[in-house]
């Protein structure tokens, strides 16, 4: 499965959800203004990385490049482009969206 | 809507603002200043420099009067009035010199 | 603000009647169109030489993060607008330092230059207000 984060974590608790709710094994992808929970010093950062344990994280960096948040972003997590976007959509049988 | 100079188009809005502003030459300022019945001098000129860099800077096109105050600051007080500004401009600088400019139509200005 | 008064003569229209507003600005820039919004009433009010000031707290704060890039997003990026301020006599920017921390970012973080002010410091300021719009 993967799980799509577009909401900031310390503006809603969508990302508390899904770390709640995903399976070992999966996938996270963070996108838009959810790019902001992987980024070092955030609200999310520790919760994160103790998840990552077991997930994998992603982040869209094109949107983290857009909020100048490109340099900050915690060790262990990968950035993908739009391409890399379709890639793990495609890599996936289903896909959940936390809006 | 547009217009088309030497076989390049110009895309502009309802009320003859150029849409992108990465369009903009000198060919259509020169074109939109006949437009606005401006004929163009070295200190129309001056002007139209100065509102591309403050749009480059900041994004928007300046008020009226943040724009005097700036010339003021940048090309001297003789300059820095909206008298100096509106004989270039006799239609006001936001609506003439903005739009020769191929800046959008400043913020705040109906 | 229209072409014909331009902001000139608008001290003599007010006759003085300065009112303190506050903006605050809570969203991160490009999530939601509230960032932008603010920032466009922001300029416009200026024009109406009141007492303004703007105050930065929770996501608002990303608002001013510097190195902001938007090409590969296609949206505008209008964090250098912030910058354009100062020259529409708008000096009075405040963050609140618990939004900072929370985020790792401190005032270097920023665009402009800010006076960074404690929460209770941020509530004093409000209480001081006789508008206070809210993004």
């Amino acid at each position: 499965m993967l799980h799509i984060v577009n909401k900031s974590p310390s503006e809603r608790n969508t990302l508390d959800s899904c770390l709640r709710m995903a399976k070992k094994g999966s996938t996270i992808l963070l996108i838009e203004d959810g790019v902001y929970g992987a980024t070092k010093g955030g609200v999310a950062e520790n919760k994160l990385k103790a998840a990552m344990a077991d997930i994998k994280v992603y982040a869209l960096w094109p949107d983290l490049e857009a909020r100048g948040m490109q340099d900050s972003v915690i060790d262990g997590i990968e950035q993908v482009d739009y391409n890399g976007f379709v890639d793990l959509v495609a890599a996936d049988k289903n896909v959940q969206s936390w809006l | 809507m547009g217009f088309e100079i030497n076989g390049k188009t110009y895309e502009t809005d309802e009320e003859g603002y150029l849409v992108n502003l990465g369009e903009w030459d000198e060919a259509a300022a020169k074109y939109l200043a006949v437009e606005e019945k401006v004929e163009l001098t070295e200190n129309h000129w001056e002007v139209i420099n100065f509102l591309r860099e403050y749009y480059n800077d900041y994004q928007i096109a300046p008020a009226v009067r943040v724009l005097t105050k700036a010339i003021g600051k940048k090309l001297g007080a003789e300059k820095g009035n909206s008298k100096y500004l509106y004989e270039l401009f006799p239609y006001g600088p936001a609506k003439q010199a903005c739009k020769i400019a191929g800046l959008p139509k400043p913020t705040g200005c109906i | 603000m229209t072409e014909s008064t331009g902001g000139i003569d608008m001290d003599e229209d007010s006759s003085g009647t300065i009112k303190k507003f506050a903006f605050v600005n809570r969203k991160a820039p490009y999530g939601t169109i509230y960032a932008l919004e603010s920032l466009e009433v922001v300029l416009i009010s200026a024009a109406f030489d009141q007492d303004v000031s703007l105050v930065f707290a929770d996501d608002g704060v990303y608002e001013l993060k510097k190195g902001q890039a938007t090409k590969s997003v296609g949206m505008k990026n209008f964090s250098p607008t912030y910058r354009a301020l100062e020259g529409y006599d708008i000096e009075k920017i405040f963050v609140e330092k618990e939004s900072l921390d929370a985020r790792g970012l401190t005032a270097d973080d920023l665009v402009v230059p800010v006076e960074v002010l404690t929460s209770d410091e941020i509530a004093t300021l409000l209480d001081e207000q006789d508008v206070v719009l809210s993004f």
